[in-house]
């Protein structure tokens, strides 16, 4: 192998990215990280919107483990929480919230509050199941390697370590919608419906849509920023300086390791010779070499558009094809000159969300799958500005909102369109806090085609491509690239399309760097 | 009558009397309970019209396993399957696409709407064979509890492990894939033709409580076109003389084992002491005593109806509540005084003889869903009308016709309550989508009998209306059907079994779940064996 400045490139300076530079940094490789934007971060970067007021596309970290802080020592380059663990208010039009705090339900029956516990000790009992295999590269069956079938053999032991009756029931939940799954729980309309927006939330996918509910739920319980014994589901860890701080804090970090990072450095193709890695040809005409690039990108962008179709098997390519990548959120940030008053809720401390019950929310899927408008939209806000002042002017806040579900693409286009997305939210905003309208100095909305401009992301998808379950684990993005490694030796894979997917947490990088570790050391 | 008996069916449905049928070989002595005054459940043949016989439920078959065909000897009592041949699809604006029975005509025919589609459908045939053939190992076999350490669920669950790794590694994430995904995704990956697709997409709702495009159809879309007639996969066939045949046939040789029917016999709650049952009481207060009692009945009316609460556990009862079996189809079945024209295509065409699809388009039919969703019936729903009489002459006189219209979607709770008036207008909305397409419909009609799942809940018995006893959802399929821990046949009582379509494998006219439940019932007699040979064979070689 010829000597060249570099053991490995990164295309794409998401978190993702700067995780997998870290770990190979660590591992004693010379690594380069490539962002085609002027700063890194990717969706998790926070950017200034209007004058002194700064949002990012992702909100809050309830995915990211204790274990990448320490590992990527990210306390000392200046990583802190503003908070722990924010709560969640469903919001209700006439003031009788449900707030949702860790294990602890206010507003509720009695019926509810017993129920919900239960919920959770049974949610608790799946992640822990689960966990140990989202830090893991996805096994391959019947591979015959040996570290496959140990994988394999102990995610078999953990679902009958769960216990006869628990199992069973695993294996049934699995597949519930979350409709059915909440009415088998709950009787509340407005706390099945809060509770069901992260099961879907980010997909192509509504509360009637069976197969997933678990899945998502799982993903976001990850994490364990949030202080013990709170269930994470309403427990949302926010970053000091919002998501910025945690990026700043990781480019720190991976510097410190010795890893070059170019910002405004696009990459127009990796250069492929005889079936091996050669390095990346930029925008700019320049060549570095390097016997092995990993792509955060998306897998369409990663394998299309910077690997090229003539490099891959037609049955691969047709794989890739396929993969369902279209965004279904809009990400709103509205800078607002007072903080706002919501209808009866003496104080915001947390996750406020917008829906009222499983129908609406079905209803609002309902439009967007026939690519058109939703009138009711279901919403996901936060005014992160609360807690960490340092995002806002002083006395003024930042509001970010996840609106769902809004298409990639709209019938008649999203130029003519997305005047009227901005005022069904902000009119839906305002049937919660009246006048705040009147609050609004300036703002930014983002539908999944202005997040692919902007990000470089195929589709605008969170995750990349659709985090649903036959596209999960083994199956994502699809099989022969499920490993993290392609076809093509020396191309990897580290972003949110790779198992386990999308998502502040890092794992993906983190699992892609242990291959690329494991081949060289082979 | 005795009233002592080995064994109670409760419900002559196909499987009830498969399940008997079984046992009667056995040499058990066999009573099955019906409580209607004619057997077949919703396999049935019933003149409603003068001169004209009607399959009013299932209208169709394909799943029917050859090897129960043998064992029972169904064709000496009278059955034969006589194959559909062609199937049209209609779009809008005049648009069809149609299959013919032979293969290069439908080749030319997709070519017609997509060249491209053309050569796709040689991967998706592929594909999907791939995929029903792995199914069909299991469709005869009682599925093991994955939780279970028994030597005998270990044991299976290699072999289903065995069968899965023979299609290969990638062909294993493709199945993985193709069992939890959309039946709209999956058609989006071959095909671009609109009216191709929702002309395949059909098999993926009939019967089922979900939209195209909601996870999950891509298996019903497997359940409709895994079967066969007489081998020939995929290839659906009606049965000589109405669905009743087959009911028929069965009892047939139920008879000749030695089994008694009696119909008019509605029972009323399970006999039970110390955990053990020991019977039935009818709903006249009469009681049947034997030792074993097998339901026929759909899990939720098993659960909630017959068994007495205080003999099943809480949990239990909750499971039962919560079992999904949502009504979503209903149905028109029209007597008709001679033979509807299509002007789509020319009078002496082969389609005309065929059945007919009233589709649109996936956009069309997941909109038809959403209607569903809101309690009411589509406003463009997806319409199958069976020419059943053109391929059998027994069903109306010569020159009048009998056709069955199956409609997805039609809510077991309409917004307010089914009402005579609502029902009319039900009907109406239906007519006047075939009429669209064929200007005569409309004056041929001597008859119209009208069933929505309301119809179907009162009359045959099945909750909601479902026409599968239950969704085919993967949380109520295999060991998860009908409820995890039960998938077995055996129910939670001593000497209480099931044997409906709301077990493995499911809906469809199959008579699997039937044979299936008797095995196991023999297995704990340990009367399985006669002369050597299995009664309920284990290994099928058919399929």
């Amino acid at each position: 192998m010829p000597d060249t400045e570099y053991d490995a490139v990164i295309i794409g300076g998401g978190h993702n990215g700067l995780v997998c530079a870290g770990y190979l940094a660590k591992a004693g490789k010379k690594v380069l990280v490539l962002e085609a934007n002027d700063n890194v971060g990717g969706m998790a970067a926070s950017h200034p919107f209007a004058d002194g007021y700064t949002a990012s596309v992702a909100q809050t970290l309830p995915q990211l483990s204790t274990r990448l802080i320490k590992d990527l020592n990210l306390k000392q380059h200046g990583f802190e929480l503003a908070h722990d663990g924010l709560p969640t208010t469903a919001l209700d039009i006439d003031g009788n919230h449900i707030q949702i705090n860790g294990s602890s339900l206010h507003g509720v029956s009695d019926q509810d509050n017993k129920a919900y516990l239960e919920f959770i000790q049974m949610m608790e009992k799946y992640c822990n199941a689960v966990k140990p295999f989202w830090g893991k590269t996805p096994p391959r069956i019947g591979s015959g390697n040996w570290q496959d079938n140990a994988t394999l053999a102990q995610f078999g032991w953990k679902l009958r370590t769960l216990g006869k009756t628990d199992m069973a029931e695993f294996m049934r939940v699995i597949a519930l919608p979350a409709q059915d799954l909440m009415d088998e729980f709950f009787d509340s309309p407005l706390l099945k419906a809060a509770l069901s927006w992260d099961f879907n939330v980010g997909n192509k996918l509504a509360p009637r849509s069976p197969n997933n509910a678990i899945l998502n739920q799982l993903l976001r319980n990850i994490g364990d920023l949030a202080p013990a014994n709170s269930y994470n589901s309403g427990a949302m860890p926010l970053p000091k300086g919002g998501m910025g701080g945690f990026v700043s804090a990781l480019q720190k970090s991976v510097e410190s390791l010795g890893v070059s990072i170019q910002t405004s450095c696009r990459v127009q193709q990796v250069v492929v010779e005889d079936h091996q890695i050669r390095g990346v040809l930029l925008e700019n005409g320049k060549k570095i070499e390097c016997p092995c690039v990993i792509s955060n990108a998306d897998p369409k962008t990663s394998f299309f558009k910077l690997l090229g179709a003539r490099h891959l098997e037609v049955q691969f390519a047709h794989r890739i094809n396929r993969n369902r990548n279209k965004g279904m959120v809009a990400k709103l940030h509205l800078a607002l000159d007072d903080l706002p008053g919501f209808n009866g809720l003496k104080q915001i401390n947390g996750r406020l969300l917008i829906t009222p019950s499983m129908a609406y929310i079905e209803s609002a899927y309902d439009h967007a799958k026939y690519g058109e408008m939703s009138e009711q939209l279901a919403m996901e806000i936060l005014i992160p500005s609360i807690q960490d002042p340092s995002l806002a002017p002083a006395g003024k806040h930042v509001l970010s909102a996840n609106i769902q579900y809004v298409p990639y693409e709209i019938k008649g286009g999203w130029q003519q369109h997305k005047p009227a997305l901005l005022e069904n939210a902000l009119s839906k905003l305002e049937q919660y806090a009246p006048g705040i309208r009147q609050r609004v100095t300036a703002h930014e909305l983002l539908t999944p085609q202005d997040l692919e401009a902007k990000f470089n992301v195929e589709g605008g998808h969170w995750h990349h491509t659709e985090l649903c379950i036959d596209q999960w684990w083994m199956n994502r993005p699809t099989y022969g690239a499920s490993q993290y490694k392609t076809p093509v030796s020396g191309f990897y894979l580290c972003g949110a399309g790779s198992h386990p997917g999308g998502g502040v947490m890092g794992l993906a990088g983190k699992n892609a760097a242990a291959e690329v570790i494991k081949h060289d050391n082979n | 009558m005795t009233n002592k008996y080995d064994a109670i069916v409760i419900g002559a449905g196909h499987n009830g009397l498969t399940n008997a049928a079984y046992l009667a070989k056995a040499g058990l002595k066999v009573l099955v309970l019906e409580k209607n005054e004619y057997i077949g459940g919703a396999a049935v043949s019933r003149e409603l019209h003068d001169g004209w016989l009607y399959s009013n439920c299932s209208y169709v078959c394909t799943l029917l396993r050859q090897s129960i065909h043998r064992d029972l000897n169904l064709s000496r009592h009278g059955l034969m399957i006589i194959p559909i041949e062609g199937n049209t699809a209609f779009g809008p604006d005049g648009q069809y696409f149609a299959e013919y029975p032979d293969p290069a005509m439908t080749y030319r025919e997709i070519k017609r709407h997509s060249p491209r589609d053309a050569s796709a459908m040689f991967r998706y045939e592929a594909d999907l064979t791939r995929f029903a053939k792995l199914i069909r190992f299991f469709l005869l076999r009682t599925p093991p509890d994955p939780t279970s350490f028994k030597p005998r669920d270990i044991k299976e669950l290699i072999y289903m492990g065995t069968k899965f790794m023979e299609m290969g590694e990638e062909n294993i994430y493709e199945f993985m894939r193709f069992l939890t995904m959309s039946a709209g995704d999956f058609l989006d990956e071959y095909f671009e033709s609109d009216l191709l697709k929702a002309s395949l997409a059909t098999a993926s709702i009939i019967g089922t409580a979900l939209g195209v495009y909601s996870p999950g159809t891509a298996y019903v879309l497997l359940h409709h076109v895994m079967g066969d007639v007489d081998g020939s996969l995929g290839t659906w066939g009606l049965a000589r003389g109405g669905m009743g045949a087959i009911s028929n046939a069965i009892a047939g040789s139920l008879k000749e084992f030695g089994g008694d029917i009696q119909t008019c016999a509605e029972v009323d709650e399970l006999l039970v002491r110390d955990n053990t049952t020991y019977g039935v009481r009818l709903a006249g207060g009469e009681e049947v005593y034997a030792d074993i009692v097998v339901s026929n009945l759909d899990p939720k009316r098993t659960f909630t109806r017959i068994v007495n609460k205080n003999d099943i556990s809480p949990e239990l009862r909750k499971k039962a509540e919560n079992f999904k079996i949502r009504g979503s189809s209903g149905k028109l079945n029209i007597a008709l005084t001679g033979k509807p024209s299509f002007p789509s295509f020319p009078d002496d065409n082969l389609l005309q003889k065929g059945s007919f699809m009233f589709v649109d388009s996936l956009e069309s039919m997941e909109r038809a869903y959403d209607d569903w969703k809101h309690k009411r019936w589509s406003r463009t729903p997806f319409v199958e009308m069976t020419q059943s009489s053109c391929f059998d002459p027994t069903l109306a006189a010569p020159g009048n016709y009998f056709v069955s219209c199956f409609i997805q979607y039609c809510p077991a709770d309409v917004e307010g309550g089914w009402t005579e008036a609502k029902r009319a207008e039900f009907a109406d909305s239906v007519i006047n989508r075939i009429s669209h397409y064929s200007p005569n419909f409309k004056d041929l009609i001597a008859h119209v009998e009208v069933r929505t799942p309301y119809e179907i809940e009162n009359e045959v018995g099945l909750t909601e209306g479902n026409i599968f006893q239950g969704e085919l959802t993967l949380d109520q399929l295999m060991f998860n059907r009908p409820f995890p821990g039960f998938a077995q046949y055996r129910g939670p009582i001593k000497g209480m079994y099931m044997c409906g379509s709301g077990t493995h494998p499911g809906g469809g006219v199959s008579s699997a779940c039937g044979a299936n439940s008797a095995r196991e019932i023999l297995i704990d007699l340990k009367r399985n064996k006669i002369d050597g040979q299995d009664v309920v064979p284990k290994e099928h070689e058919d399929a």
